[in-house]
C-alpha cells in the first residue's frame, strides 16, 4: 500500500499542467502527454520576463506607485554614483504630464552631475536586469540589486511602448552620448534604437534618464514629493530641485513640453540656498544644500563567517582559489586569523591543511556548525557611513519646522554577521501638527522607506519605546502623540529588507534594541526640553497672573487711601513682579532644575530654536508623582548607564 | 533669610507709625472714632486704632513694601486651636502669635491677595460712607471682571466670606466694626428698658417674637436704660425660648432671656458680654446635653478659637452651665424613650471639648462629659416635654436655678 499511493502521487505532480491529469484517462480525446511533449514546453525563465510579470515585486504596482519608484531608484543611483565619484550631488527631477487626453501618461526625468557612465555600459546597466556594481560587494550602498532603474524601464516600455532615453556624459569637454533603448524582456537583453552624440547636456558630466510611462502623480503621503522631502533630509549634502507636473490648460496644446531650462534652475537654486531651507522658487521646489562634505565612502569588507549560510559556505569552497581549508578561511573571511581557523577547523574535525576539494557536505555542515560555536570578533566597522548627528541636524533643520531638534548615533552593531549602525534623529514642536500621531520617518542607508511602516522594525521600535516617560502621550501599541518628527536611519552593508521593493526591515532583535537605545536617548533629551518649555509656561503664566491683579491692588489701594497713588504702586509692584520672577528663575538653576537645559544647550547634537512659549499648547503628560521625579530619575539613570554599557562592548560574538 | 525678615519687621514699624499719625490727624475730629474708642476700651493699645485707620495702615503697609521692591503680604492670625491659649487669669481664649503670611508675589496666593485688597477697599467706602451692609451685598460690590482678562475678582460668595474672616483676624476688628452684618439672628425679651439708635425699646411688650438683636450693639447703637433684670438666661434654641417667653418666665423670675438660634451669633455674644459687664447681670446658659451645647456654652464663656481676638469684648468668663446635664435625665425621671443616641462624630466631638485647657481642669465637666459618653446618649431640650409643656419652665429650670446645680 505505502509504494502505490506514493506512485500514484507522483505522477500527477509531474504532469500538473495537463488540464485533464485528474480524468480517467480513456475518456480523454487528445494524446497523453508524454515526459518528450512536456520537456517542450520547458525551458528556462528569464529574470526579466519573470519581473515583467511580477513587476510589483519590484514596486510597479499600480501607475502612482509607478512614478515613485522610477524616481527613487534614479535618484538613489544618482546619489550613490555621486559620492562614489567624490562629487556634491545636484540632481534635478522632473515629472511631465505629455497628454491631456491621455491623462495618465506621464515622462519622468532625473538628471545627476555624477561621473557618467560609458558608453559600452549604458546598455548594460538601463537595458538589462540584474546588472549592477553593489550586488557582489560587502559594502554600504543605497541600491543592492541592480534591478531597479532597468526594471523602471522594462515597466515604461511596457505601458507605453517607447524606450528609455538616456543621456550622458563621461569626460568632461566630450560630447555627451544620447541612447535609446528598448529592451527584450524574453532575453533580459538590451536593445539599442538610437544612438547618437550630442551637446544638450548641461553638466560638465553626469546622467540623465528620461522613461515615459502609464502613471499618475499626487502630492501628500507616499508620493514623489515626500520621498524627496525625505531624502533631502538624510542626504543634506545633495543639492535637489523637482519640477512637478504643471497644470496644463488648452491654450498650452500645441505648446511642446520641455525640460526646465538649467538657467531657470540655476536660478531657482540660488534663491533657495540663501534660505537654506526648503523653499519653492516659481514652479521649482528646491531642497538646498546645507552640508558641504560628501559622507565618507564606506569600505568593502569580505564576508563575516558567522553571516554566511550553509550554502553559501559550500559555493564560496567552490569557488575559491584556494587549495586548502585554512587557506579559505583565513582570506575569504574578515576577522579569521590562524587561531580562529583552527579551532574552526578543529572543532569540525579536520585541519587547516585539508584540500578544499575533499570537504563534502557532511564535513561542510560540521564546519558550519564550528563557526557558530567559535568565538570570532564582530566585523570592522569602518564599512559603515552613517550620515552623523551633525548631518542629520541639517538635514531637519532644513525641511521640518519644529523648535527644538536633536540626534543621536548609536555605536555600530551586528545582526547575522552584517554590520549596521542606527542613528535617530527628533524634531519636535514649533509648526508641527499638535494632534496627530508623531510621524516616522525611515531610512536604510540613506534611502526613504514610504511603505509598509507598520511591518518595519523600525517604526516597531519607535511603538515599543515608551514614550510616556519622557513627557509624550501615547496610545496603547501605537506611536507617540506629539508635534514630532522621528527620523530613524539604519546603515548597512546588507539591509534586511522584508521585500526586493525594499519597502520595510526585516524585524531582528539586534537591530530593534539599538533603534530603541537611540530612541531613549533622544527621548530623555526631548524630556528634559518639554520640562524645561513647561517651566518656562509657567513662569510667564505666574507673570502673567501678577500684572493681571496688580491693577486690582493699585486701585484697591486708591480707594482706601486717595492720597496713595494708584499709577504708582502699579508701577512698584510692576517692578517687584519682574524681581520676584526673576529670582525664582535663578533659585530653581540654583536648584538643578535648570541643570538639564544648560547641558541642552551644550549638546552639540541638540538645536533650540527660539520659540514663543505662548504658542505652544503641547501639555506635559502628568507624572504619577512629581515630588519624587528627581529620584526616580536617579534611578533610571542608573540602571541605563548598565543597560547601555552592556550593549555599548560589542560582545555580541563571544 | 532670617536678615530679611528682621528688616522687614522694622520697616513695617516705621511704616504704620507713620501711618497712624497721618491718620489720626485727618480722623481725629470725627466724632464717631471717639465714641467707638471708649466702646472698645480694654482692648490692647494696638487694638485701640479704629477699624477705619487699620484698613488705611495695612494699604500704606502694602505700598511701602511694593516701593521697596520687597513682596507685600499681609499677616493672618492663624484661627485654630493650635494658635489659641487659654488664659487662666481672665478665663478667656487668647490668640497666638501664629500667623500665616499672604503674599502677593507668590502664585497660590496672588488672587486671595488681591481679594483681600478688594474686600479691604470695600470696607472702608463702607466705612467712609457710613453705611452697614451685609457680608453678601459685599461680595457683589467686590465682584466685576478684571481688566482685560475673562477672570471675577470672585466667582463664589463663599471666597469672599473667608477673606472677610481673615481681614477680621488681620486688622483685629470685627466685621461688625467695618460695616458688615450677618442676618440678624437672636431675640430677647425681658423687664428692660433700652435706646436702639435712638428708639426706646421696652423689652418686656415685645409680644410673642421678641426683640431681634442686631448685629451691632456697640455703645454708640444700643444703650441699656432701667431694668429689673436679676439675671440673663441664654437659651439654646427658639423653639424652646418661646415656650419661656409664652409662659412669661422673665416676669416671674425678673430675667431678661434670650435665644442665639444655635451658636449665638457675634452681636448676641457682645450683648451678653455688655449684659454682663455694664450692669453686672449673671449670665445662665441653657443648651442641649451634646458635645454642640457644651460647646455653645464654651464659646459663650471663653470666646471662639475662630475669634479668639475678640474674646476680651465678646466672652463671658462668669457664665453659669445650668442644663442640660447628663445626669438630668435620672434625676427628673425622664424616659429612655426621649433620648437620643449619640454618634462617632458626637464622641470625637466630646473627647475634643473635654480635652480643651479650659475644661481639662475641671472635674465637673469632666464627670458631666464622661457620663454623657458612658450613657451614651444624647439629649435635646425638648425632651423636657415628655413630662409636660411647661415642665422646662415651670419645674426643671426653677429647680435647677433654686438648687443651684450650675457647672461652671
Amino acid at each position: 500500500m505505502p509504494t502505490l499511493s506514493r506512485m500514484t502521487k507522483k505522477r500527477p505532480a509531474k504532469s500538473a499542467r495537463g488540464a485533464s491529469a485528474a480524468k480517467p484517462r480513456k475518456k480523454s480525446a487528445a494524446p497523453s502527454p508524454t515526459a518528450e511533449t512536456l520537456a517542450e514546453k520547458q525551458r528556462e525563465i528569464s529574470v526579466s520576463e519573470f519581473f515583467a510579470k511580477n513587476r510589483h515585486l519590484l514596486g510597479f504596482d499600480n501607475p502612482r506607485k509607478a512614478v515613485l519608484t522610477t524616481v527613487k531608484e534614479a535618484v538613489d543611483n544618482a546619489l550613490d554614483a555621486c559620492e562614489e565619484a567624490g562629487i556634491l550631488p545636484e540632481i534635478h527631477v522632473e515629472i511631465e504630464q505629455l497628454s491631456e487626453v491621455n491623462e495618465t501618461r506621464y515622462r519622468v526625468t532625473i538628471q545627476d552631475n555624477g561621473p557618467g557612465i560609458v558608453r559600452k555600459q549604458i546598455d548594460n546597466i538601463f537595458g538589462k536586469l540584474l546588472y549592477g556594481s553593489k550586488f557582489h560587494q560587502m559594502k554600504m550602498s543605497r541600491g543592492q540589486q541592480g534591478i531597479g532603474i532597468s526594471a523602471a524601464g522594462m515597466y515604461g516600455l511596457m505601458t507605453t511602448g517607447k524606450p528609455m532615453v538616456i543621456t550622458s556624459r563621461s569626460r568632461k569637454n566630450k560630447p555627451a552620448h544620447h541612447v535609446e533603448l528598448a529592451m527584450d524582456t524574453r532575453k533580459n537583453k538590451p536593445e539599442v534604437t538610437v544612438d547618437v552624440e550630442t551637446d544638450d547636456f548641461p553638466e560638465h558630466t553626469g546622467t540623465r534618464v528620461s522613461i515615459e510611462m502609464e502613471g499618475r502623480y499626487t502630492r501628500g503621503r507616499t508620493s514623489v514629493d515626500e520621498y524627496l522631502e525625505q531624502t533631502a533630509i538624510a542626504n543634506p549634502h545633495a543639492r535637489i530641485t523637482f519640477r512637478a507636473p504643471a497644470k496644463r490648460n488648452d491654450e498650452d496644446e500645441n505648446g511642446e513640453v520641455t525640460l526646465l531650462p538649467a538657467e531657470d534652475r540655476q536660478a531657482a537654486v540660488a534663491r533657495a540656498q540663501q534660505e537654506s531651507r526648503t523653499t519653492k522658487v516659481g514652479e521649482v521646489l528646491v531642497f538646498p544644500r546645507t552640508v558641504d562634505e560628501l559622507p565618507p565612502e564606506p569600505v568593502e569588507i569580505k564576508p563575516h563567517p558567522k553571516g554566511v549560510e550553509l550554502g553559501s559556505l559550500m559555493q564560496m569552497m567552490k569557488r575559491s582559489e584556494h587549495a586548502k581549508l585554512g587557506g579559505f578561511l583565513r582570506n575569504e573571511f574578515c576577522r579569521v586569523g590562524p587561531g580562529v581557523a583552527k579551532a574552526i577547523v578543529e572543532g569540525a574535525g579536520l585541519t587547516t591543511q585539508t584540500w578544499l576539494k575533499t570537504v563534502g557536505h557532511d564535513e561542510a555542515e560540521r564546519l558550519y556548525q564550528s563557526i557558530q560555536r567559535a568565538k570570532i570578533m564582530a566585523p570592522p566597522l569602518d564599512c559603515l557611513a552613517p550620515i552623523g548627528p551633525k548631518q542629520i541636524l541639517a538635514g531637519l533643520l532644513k525641511g521640518v519646522r519644529a523648535e527644538f531638534f536633536t540626534a543621536s548615533m548609536r555605536p555600530p552593531a551586528v545582526y547575522r554577521g552584517n554590520p549596521f549602525q542606527i542613528e535617530v534623529g527628533l524634531a519636535f514642536g514649533g509648526e508641527l501638527p499638535n494632534d496627530s500621531a508623531a510621524r516616522v520617518i525611515r531610512f536604510a542607508n540613506r534611502v526613504p522607506l514610504l511603505y509598509q511602516q507598520s511591518a518595519c522594525a523600525l517604526y516597531k521600535a519607535v511603538v515599543e519605546t515608551k514614550w510616556r516617560n519622557y513627557g509624550v502621550s501615547q496610545g496603547k501599541s501605537a506611536g507617540p502623540e506629539a508635534p514630532m518628527v522621528i527620523m530613524i536611519h539604519m546603515a548597512s552593508v546588507w539591509a534586511p529588507f522584508t521585500s526586493e521593493s525594499k519597502e520595510a526591515i526585516a524585524d531582528y532583535d539586534e537591530i530593534g534594541k539599538e533603534i530603541r537605545l537611540a530612541l531613549k536617548e533622544c527621548g530623555r533629551k526631548l524630556a528634559s526640553y518639554v520640562r524645561k518649555r513647561a517651566r518656562i509656561k509657567r513662569e510667564s503664566q505666574k507673570r502673567d497672573i501678577f500684572t493681571r491683579y496688580i491693577g486690582e491692588v493699585a486701585r484697591a489701594l486708591h480707594v482706601i487711601d486717595p492720597t496713595l497713588d494708584a499709577a504708582r504702586v502699579r508701577d512698584d509692584l510692576k517692578v517687584v513682579a519682574r524681581h520676584r520672577t526673576e529670582l525664582a528663575d535663578e533659585m530653581a538653576a540654583e536648584n538643578g532644575d535648570m541643570d538639564a537645559l544648560g547641558a541642552l544647550a551644550r549638546d552639540e547634537h541638540t538645536v533650540i530654536l527660539d520659540s514663543d512659549c505662548e504658542g505652544g499648547e503641547f501639555q506635559l503628560e502628568p507624572r504619577d508623582d512629581e515630588l519624587n521625579t528627581d529620584q526616580k530619575m536617579r534611578k533610571k539613570k542608573s540602571k541605563r548607564s548598565k543597560q547601555s554599557s552592556a550593549s555599548d562592548d560589542g560582545s555580541l560574538f563571544e | 533669610m532670617a536678615k530679611k525678615k528682621v528688616v522687614r519687621k522694622v520697616v513695617k514699624k516705621v511704616v504704620r507709625k507713620k501711618a497712624i499719625t497721618a491718620q489720626t490727624k485727618k480722623t481725629g475730629t470725627k466724632k464717631k472714632t471717639s465714641s467707638q474708642k471708649n466702646a472698645g476700651g480694654k482692648r490692647r493699645p494696638a487694638m485701640k486704632l479704629a477699624a477705619r485707620e487699620r484698613i488705611v495702615t495695612l494699604a500704606h503697609e502694602v505700598a511701602e513694601m511694593a516701593a521697596q521692591v520687597d513682596d507685600p503680604f499681609v499677616d493672618i492670625p492663624t484661627r485654630a486651636l493650635s494658635n489659641v491659649a487659654f488664659n487662666e487669669k481672665s478665663r478667656i481664649i487668647e490668640m497666638g502669635d501664629n500667623t500665616q503670611r499672604r503674599s502677593f508675589f507668590n502664585l497660590s496666593q496672588a488672587k486671595k491677595f488681591m481679594q483681600t485688597m478688594l474686600i479691604a477697599s470695600g470696607c472702608s467706602e463702607l466705612l467712609d460712607q457710613e453705611k452697614t451692609t451685609s457680608i453678601r451685598d459685599l461680595f457683589y460690590h467686590c465682584k466685576h471682571t478684571i481688566e482685560g482678562t475673562k477672570e471675577n475678582t470672585f466667582d463664589e460668595q463663599d471666597e469672599s466670606d473667608t477673606i472677610i474672616e481673615d481681614l477680621e483676624v488681620a486688622l483685629a476688628s470685627l466685621r461688625e466694626e467695618l460695616g458688615l452684618f450677618a442676618e440678624p439672628k437672636g431675640a430677647m425679651v425681658g423687664p428692660m428698658t433700652i435706646v436702639d439708635k435712638g428708639d426706646v425699646i421696652d423689652l418686656s411688650r415685645m409680644g410673642s417674637g421678641g426683640y431681634a438683636i442686631p448685629s451691632i450693639v456697640e455703645g454708640e447703637v444700643i444703650k441699656f436704660q432701667k431694668h429689673k433684670a436679676k439675671f440673663v438666661l441664654l437659651i439654646e434654641k427658639g423653639a424652646v425660648w418661646r415656650r419661656f417667653n409664652e409662659d412669661r418666665f422673665w416676669e416671674k423670675h425678673k430675667c431678661v432671656i434670650v435665644h442665639g438660634g444655635g451658636q449665638p451669633p457675634r452681636g448676641v455674644r457682645r450683648l451678653l458680654h455688655r449684659l454682663n459687664q455694664e450692669l453686672k447681670l449673671p449670665v445662665y446658659v441653657l443648651v442641649d446635653n451634646d458635645p454642640w451645647g457644651y460647646y455653645i456654652y464654651s464659646v459663650v464663656k471663653q470666646g471662639s478659637i475662630s475669634l479668639a481676638f475678640e474674646s476680651q469684648r465678646m466672652a463671658v468668663p462668669d457664665a453659669r452651665f445650668v442644663g442640660m446635664s447628663s445626669f438630668d435625665a435620672e434625676k427628673f425621671g425622664l424616659s429612655k424613650d426621649v433620648t437620643i443616641a449619640v454618634t462617632v462624630q458626637d464622641i470625637r466631638r466630646a473627647n475634643e471639648i473635654k480635652n480643651y485647657p479650659w475644661f481639662a481642669k475641671k472635674r465637673a465637666w469632666q464627670r458631666e462629659i464622661d457620663h454623657m459618653l458612658k450613657l451614651g446618649v444624647k439629649l435635646e431640650l425638648e425632651a423636657l416635654s415628655s413630662k409636660d409643656f411647661s415642665f422646662i419652665t415651670e419645674i426643671y429650670l426653677p429647680r435647677k436655678l433654686k438648687a443651684g446645680e450650675f457647672l461652671d
